[in-house]
């Protein structure tokens, strides 16, 4: 009887981290949308190129390098379709019922390579409208297959940094992702954009900020509900374990926080859009609702439901202030990533070991130094490599007339075509 | 004949529509279109910065009239389209040379 519920346990945890695994998926095509709302329709058609294009790469490195250089094993996960009854209820009965879970290796590879994804579509809005498509999906063979899976490692795969120092050891906790994840995909953003230079039109004569709006705001509304709700198995997966009482009730808690961030992200940065702008600016809403999001993603088990949504609220005002902030810096993000998973992400990192004894601020700070000086640095080497074999930014003709007809060929709302 | 152009607010169509039909005018062409007079355009912001519209939607309207309604035309125009306020735009009034209903060959006022 007690062998058939560890089969049982070892059933569901591993159903949990495959549902969990299809919503962070889903996260994708929130990216997606999101991304192609905040430019230009004349970029349509290359953003969800690259969109889903750095998804597929990013399941490709994973799988050939990235799982093993995080967590080891074989090149191309080798060895992982064994499969041994006797193992698992040993492992169940040593861990106890209401200890570690037990679970399918396959499964725990579906759910971190959906993060992966993640934090390279970071990377695809920040560099929008103006890289080329090619010079993009070769960075993301290497982010994917190497930047990131060596910052994992040192992060949720407790190896030591280059054997120098654990940080685990030095108190760093990142429950999901806040620095691992986000703070990592804006990294590696903000040495491209930096490379790269603002769009053509973003500033004017006088340095002046010039708006460039973004083509579909029912998209990019759209894309934010998606992200929010793949959130809930981005944060409530990484509890890693659903099939006891104490963790069950761990990921209800994890998702009431998440929501309840999320909620507050948006009307803290609605509410400054309005006293700034005098106007609601949807955009800014949106960034808000992802700052909240992002935010609580380090530590979403911990706080109360209070501290979540003061968290969230909080996020959502420094977005704002930070999106303005880039803006001035010539720093051109159209859709707001590095300040959404850059700056909130250090935010959300450090607000961990306010709910959570076990994590320290000096921990946090060498954990959030450690990601980002590691991606930052490799980034741009990748990306000076990549400038200066093949070039990363289009031509300035093509950049006036849209990378959906240079990149890809293709128009996302062709009009007076005719088949012969 | 006449061919009679309007320029006005895109919210008086219907108005306008309306007051054309009871004087007895057959066809209207009507087209979305840009552009700016003395009201010029307006700023807008997104994300904390303003940008400028320099050209208003409008709806471009024209028909051609026989000589004998065309005055009656533009008077019906311009009391259906009027506001008061700026930007309610222009009408203007141009000799027609020739008409040709492309079904039949008729020409000149037999094709209006």
């Amino acid at each position: 009887m007690e062998n058939q519920i560890f089969e049982l346990q070892y059933a569901i945890d591993t159903f949990y981290f495959l549902v969990c695994g299809a919503l962070v998926m889903w996260m994708a095509a929130g990216f997606s949308l999101l991304e192609s709302g905040l430019v230009r329709s004349k970029n349509t058609v290359e953003i969800l190129t690259k969109n889903i294009a750095l998804y597929a790469v990013a399941c490709i490195m994973y799988m050939a390098t990235g799982y093993a250089l995080m967590y080891g094993g074989g090149w191309f996960l080798q060895g992982i379709e064994a499969f041994d009854l006797g193992e698992v209820l040993a492992t169940s009965a040593e861990n106890g019922f209401a200890g570690d879970s037990v679970y399918s290796p396959a499964s725990d590879f579906f759910f971190q390579v959906v993060f992966v994804a993640t934090a390279m579509s970071i990377v695809s809005g920040a560099v929008a409208e103006r890289m080329k498509l090619w010079s993009f999906l070769g960075f993301a063979i290497v982010m994917t297959g190497f930047i990131y899976p060596m910052e994992g490692a040192w992060t949720w795969g407790s190896k030591d940094v280059f054997g120098m120092f654990n940080l685990g050891d030095l108190g760093f906790s990142d429950f999901a992702g806040s620095g691992i994840v986000h703070l990592a995909g804006a990294a590696a953003a903000l040495a491209g954009v930096l490379l790269l230079g603002a769009r053509k039109g973003k500033y004017g004569r006088n340095g002046q900020v010039i708006a460039i709006p973004g083509a579909n705001l029912p998209l990019a509304t759209l894309g934010t509900f998606i992200l929010w709700m793949g959130w809930f198995g981005f944060n409530g997966g990484s509890v890693l374990k659903l099939a006891d009482a104490g963790n069950a009730h761990s990921v209800a808690m994890v998702f009431l926080n998440t929501n309840a961030a999320a909620a507050a992200g948006l009307v803290g940065a609605l509410l400054t859009a309005r006293a700034l702008f005098g106007k609601a600016d949807l955009t800014m809403a949106l960034n808000g609702a992802l700052a909240g999001l992002v935010a609580i993603t380090a530590e979403p088990s911990t706080p109360t439901a209070l501290q979540a949504s003061l968290f969230g609220l909080i996020a959502g005002v420094i977005v704002v202030f930070s999106i303005i902030g880039m803006d001035r810096l010539k720093i051109d993000d159209p859709v707001g990533a590095i300040s959404v998973h850059g700056v909130i992400g250090l935010f959300g990192l450090m607000l961990v070991p306010i709910t959570n004894g076990e994590s320290s601020f000096t921990g946090q700070l060498a954990g959030a130094a450690t990601i980002f000086i590691w991606v930052f640095g490799v980034s741009t080497v990748i990306w000076l490599a990549l400038k200066a074999a093949v070039g990363i930014r289009v031509g300035e003709e093509e950049e006036y007339e849209g990378l959906d007809i240079g990149e890809c060929g293709m128009e996302a709302y062709p009009e007076f075509t005719s088949s012969t | 004949m006449q061919l009679i152009t309007a320029i006005i607010k895109p919210f008086k169509l219907d108005d306008v529509r309306d007051a054309l039909s009871e004087i007895g005018v057959t066809g209207i062409t009507v087209t979305e279109v840009k552009g700016f007079g003395r009201q010029k355009g307006h700023t807008e912001l997104y994300r904390g910065a303003e940008y400028i519209v320099d050209f208003l939607p409008k709806i471009k309207l024209e028909t051609a009239v026989t000589n004998d309604i065309a005055e009656r035309v533009v008077e019906a125009i311009v009391q259906s389209a009027a506001t008061g306020k700026i930007g309610d735009g222009k009408v203007f009034v141009s000799k027609l040379e020739e008409v040709i209903r492309i079904r039949t060959g008729e020409t000149g006022a037999q094709a209006i």
